[in-house]
């Protein structure tokens, strides 16, 4: 009843009683809940079929001061209107997510954990989570960590949550370490073939060059430098190129480039850093310096998989149709998710089957 | 307060009788040393937090991560309660033995497997020191970036365990942000990889529950780690104020205009004269506050920003601004603040030293409010602080031969960290919660947070065998100690620079 929900929001946005009663619900009735934000995320992993829960009427930036680096809000606030109160104050979110969809939630962004072209050089989504508010599988709302860059007492829970694509409880708030944005900016152009790329990126990863941003889209190498002035000119005649357009970063960011386009099966390939061109059976788009890549391709998940798996990564397949889109777990690590899962979340309420079909 | 394993409050442990034990384990693990005499055990009855101790019952020294796998596997079966230790070097009792149970040190397990230039990362055994792996990975222009005071001696499987931070967190993070993957092995004996050598990995990150979980949900084996390139210039200020709340508004005024220093420190008047008294940096003995301000980057940034910087000093109110002219200068000025702690420890027969973290913005509070207290208690209270990531280390100046001031001073040790709370801040930025903040945990988190922990630590280790009495509290002490004193800290390891 989302139009019953929206009647019921305070003025302040705090719907976390109602999100409760919402979950106590589900925990007595033993009936799952699919947690959803904008739903711009929804199509990555498994489809659920379980009764929604909407945390949009659960918004509003709770605090936001600048120079303490730290921006609170309630997970249904629009990402949108977080990087908007953001830029207002020369800040970002460092590890650019992506939206994928104007109704893109804050919650949605740290349950789904994908972080943007920034990534390898200033950290990720969870490398950026400070603390937490989470309603957990016994209904209890509940606070971890904090609004302090150093918290070492207890349990990381809040970062735990990060890509736990809300199988582990429902997050209500969040506070997130923030950024300033650089003075200067720019994006430079190589027309070089992709090996030549990855192996110029090998050779710039241990310099101290302000490097932001580095994706091969199969045609030619895109360099982003960001800092001062100073080091971003001079590292701009160094790496040489001509210049490009910063509007390339957002179209990747946002998957929006022609490589996107296609039809054809989506996989994401995380590999380790300096893994030099592997040949992958598709067309390839090398973002993060080479640590992400992106392969469009009929293949068989098993082969892609066990490419992926001997150049030290793994695969999730993006957009396609397969009962495990994610990268399947170690035999040790399956049991261990399985524990936390039945800890965590006893009556299963939340998300089962989001992630892997058991979880 | 004794703060030694209290079964009532902390959970019954098993008998285990230690001569039939000694037997066992040296059957089946005939290479690996096992001490057993009180004579060698005493070594390892302590680490930092030397004021608790207690004589383990084994002392374990596996040379491989198979014979960990082993071990552990029997004391899983023979329900052992097991202690993991590093270097012994933490502040917060996190490596304090069990007279009931082993402890495992970790020290020989000590070689530096891979340094990749290529992919930026260095592959380690959990004994190596912190700054063994900055070493290793120097002549290639590249360092590990967090640097614990105690670096020279503590080792990185430790750090991974307290999620170790140091005087750079703010721009360079904390250990959960520089490594990329763990080799663990479960009290259950089975061995795996938590992260990677990609950016992320598949299912729940649960490499970064397992930083800062203090040996309570498995053993550190191997790590790998992120190495970084040196920054190519740096530069350090230093500026005087004759109000703390002047030098506290200039923190927040430099990160608001958008500069990310590498170092971000604050002394207070007490703390800048025995600093200057000791070390002779060249500090302003009359300021009430100094700010040192650390800048790195690229030649041309760091020179932009320092001008930017100063402009936020002076508008602030600084009533002096230095910059290091060369290198010499710049370890001048870090020196004073490096030797802080000892610097204090010559005008006071004790001192305890707190580690709270609180919001930048309450910093004048917190300091009206550390200074009302210290009346209050009458013991004076030096501050150092790393300002920029909101890091207090209060420390208090007691005498122990004086009839209460040790009650006095664990008292109002309390009190800060109780404020540290109310202030929306934390009982522990980087030492950790191990023994010493046990009771603390009350009142930082609610019965329902602490169930949930409890329920991680179910999920991993449902016996409860790994470091039971740290970290996380049972609700029966909390029940019986509610909002609780803090209890002494001795600082020991005199030799290494605390900051």
């Amino acid at each position: 009843m989302p139009g019953a929900q929206r009647n019921l929001v305070s003025e302040s946005g705090d719907f976390s009683t109602h999100l409760r009663e919402q979950v106590r619900a589900a925990i007595d009735a033993a009936a799952p809940l699919a947690i959803r934000g904008g739903a711009s995320k929804r199509f990555l992993g498994r489809a659920l079929q379980a009764s929604e829960l909407d945390t949009r009427p659960h918004r509003g930036i709770v605090h936001y001061d600048p120079t303490e680096l730290v921006l609170t809000a309630r997970s249904g606030t629009p990402l949108a209107e977080v990087e908007m109160a953001l830029i207002e104050h020369g800040q970002m979110l460092a590890f650019e997510p992506p939206h994928f969809g104007a109704e893109a939630t804050f919650g949605g962004m740290v349950a789904a954990g994908v972080s943007g072209p920034r990534r390898p050089w200033t950290g990720s989504v969870r490398d950026f989570v400070l603390g937490c508010r989470l309603i957990d599988g016994e209904a209890r709302h509940m606070r971890f960590g904090g609004e302090v860059m150093k918290n070492v007492a207890g349990y990381d829970v809040a970062r735990l949550m990060a890509g736990s694509f809300g199988c582990l409880g429902l997050l209500t708030e969040i506070s997130m370490k923030v950024l300033p944005v650089a003075p200067c900016r720019r994006t430079l152009r190589l027309d070089i073939d992709a090996g030549e790329a990855l192996r110029l990126l090998a050779q710039w990863a241990n310099r101290p060059l302000p490097i932001t941003g580095a994706c091969h889209d199969g045609r030619a190498l895109y360099v982003r430098l960001e800092g001062g002035s100073g080091s971003v000119e001079a590292s701009a005649a160094r790496i040489g190129g001509t210049a490009a357009e910063d509007a390339f970063w957002l179209a990747l960011r946002e998957q929006q480039l022609p490589f996107f386009g296609g039809s054809s099966p989506l996989w994401r390939i995380s590999l380790p850093p300096a893994t030099p061109r592997i040949d992958l059976p598709g067309e390839v788009l090398i973002d993060w310096g080479g640590a992400q890549r992106w392969l469009r391709s009929g293949a068989d998940a098993a082969t892609i998989r066990r490419m992926a798996g001997e150049a030290g990564g793994h695969a999730t397949l993006w957009r396609g149709d397969h009962a495990e889109p994610f990268h399947p777990l170690t035999a040790p690590a399956w049991t261990l998710h399985r524990r936390l899962k039945a800890q965590l979340d006893p009556a299963r309420v939340f998300n089962p089957g989001r992630m892997y079909a058991d979880l | 307060m004794n703060l030694l394993y209290d079964e009532r409050l902390d959970g019954a442990l098993p008998e285990i009788d230690k001569h039939a034990l000694l037997t066992s384990l040296r059957r089946l693990l005939p290479k690996v040393s096992i001490l057993h005499s009180d004579e060698d055990l005493r070594p390892y009855e302590c680490d930092g937090l030397s004021a608790y101790r207690t004589v383990p019952l084994l002392v374990v020294l596996p040379e491989s991560a198979e014979q960990i796998e082993t071990l552990l596997r029997y004391c899983y079966e023979q329900r052992v309660p097991v202690v993991a230790r590093g270097a012994g070097t933490g502040l917060s009792g996190g490596a304090l033995p069990l007279a009931k149970g082993i402890l495992l040190s970790l020290a020989r397990l000590n070689r530096i497997l891979e340094v990749n230039p290529e992919a930026c990362m260095a592959r380690v055994q959990p004994g190596v020191r912190n700054l063994a792996i900055s070493d290793a990975a120097s002549p290639y222009g590249l360092y590990y970036a967090p640097d614990p005071s105690s670096q020279i001696a503590c080792s990185i499987g430790g750090n991974v365990a307290e999620n170790a931070g140091g005087v750079h967190c703010l721009k360079y993070g904390l250990t959960v942000h520089n490594v990329l993957s763990v080799d663990i092995v479960t009290i259950e004996g089975e061995r795996l990889t938590l992260g990677g050598q990609a950016l992320d990995s598949p299912g729940f990150d649960l490499l970064a529950l397992f930083v800062g979980s203090e040996g309570l949900l498995g053993v550190v084996v191997e790590v790998t780690v992120k190495l970084l390139p040196r920054a190519e210039a740096a530069l350090v200020l230093l500026a005087s104020f004759k109000d703390v709340r002047d030098a506290g508004r200039a923190v927040g005024a430099i990160i608001g205009a958008g500069v990310i220093p590498g170092g971000l420190e604050m002394m207070d008047n007490l703390s800048i004269r025995a600093a200057e008294d000791f070390i002779h940096a060249g500090y302003p003995v009359d300021a009430a506050a100094i700010l040192l301000c650390e800048l790195d980057g690229a030649p041309a940034d760091v020179d932009a920003d320092c001008e930017r910087v100063r402009a936020v000093m002076v508008r602030c109110g600084a009533t002096e601004l230095r910059v290091a002219r060369d290198e010499n200068e710049r370890r001048q000025f870090w020196a004073g603040r490096k030797a802080a702690f000892p610097a204090v420890g010559r005008i006071s027969p004790d001192y305890y030293c707190m580690d709270g973290t609180i919001p930048k913005r309450a910093l004048p509070t917190v300091l009206e409010r550390i200074d009302a207290l210290s009346r209050e208690y009458g013991l004076r209270v030096a501050n150092v602080f790393h300002a920029g990531d909101g890091n207090l280390h209060p420390l208090i100046l007691f005498d122990a031969n004086q009839p209460g001031e040790l009650d006095r001073a664990e008292q109002l040790g309390g009190k800060i960290l109780e404020l540290c709370v109310a202030v929306g801040g934390s009982i522990t930025g980087e030492h950790g919660v191990g023994r010493e903040k046990i009771n603390q945990m009350c009142v930082q988190f609610r019965e329902d947070e602490l169930t949930m922990f409890r329920a991680i630590k179910m999920a991993f280790d449902e016996r409860g065998l790994l470091n039971p009495g740290k970290n996380i509290p049972t609700l029966a002490r909390c029940a019986e100690f509610g909002a609780m004193h803090v209890h002494q800290g001795q600082l020991p390891h005199p030799e290494l620079e605390r900051f």
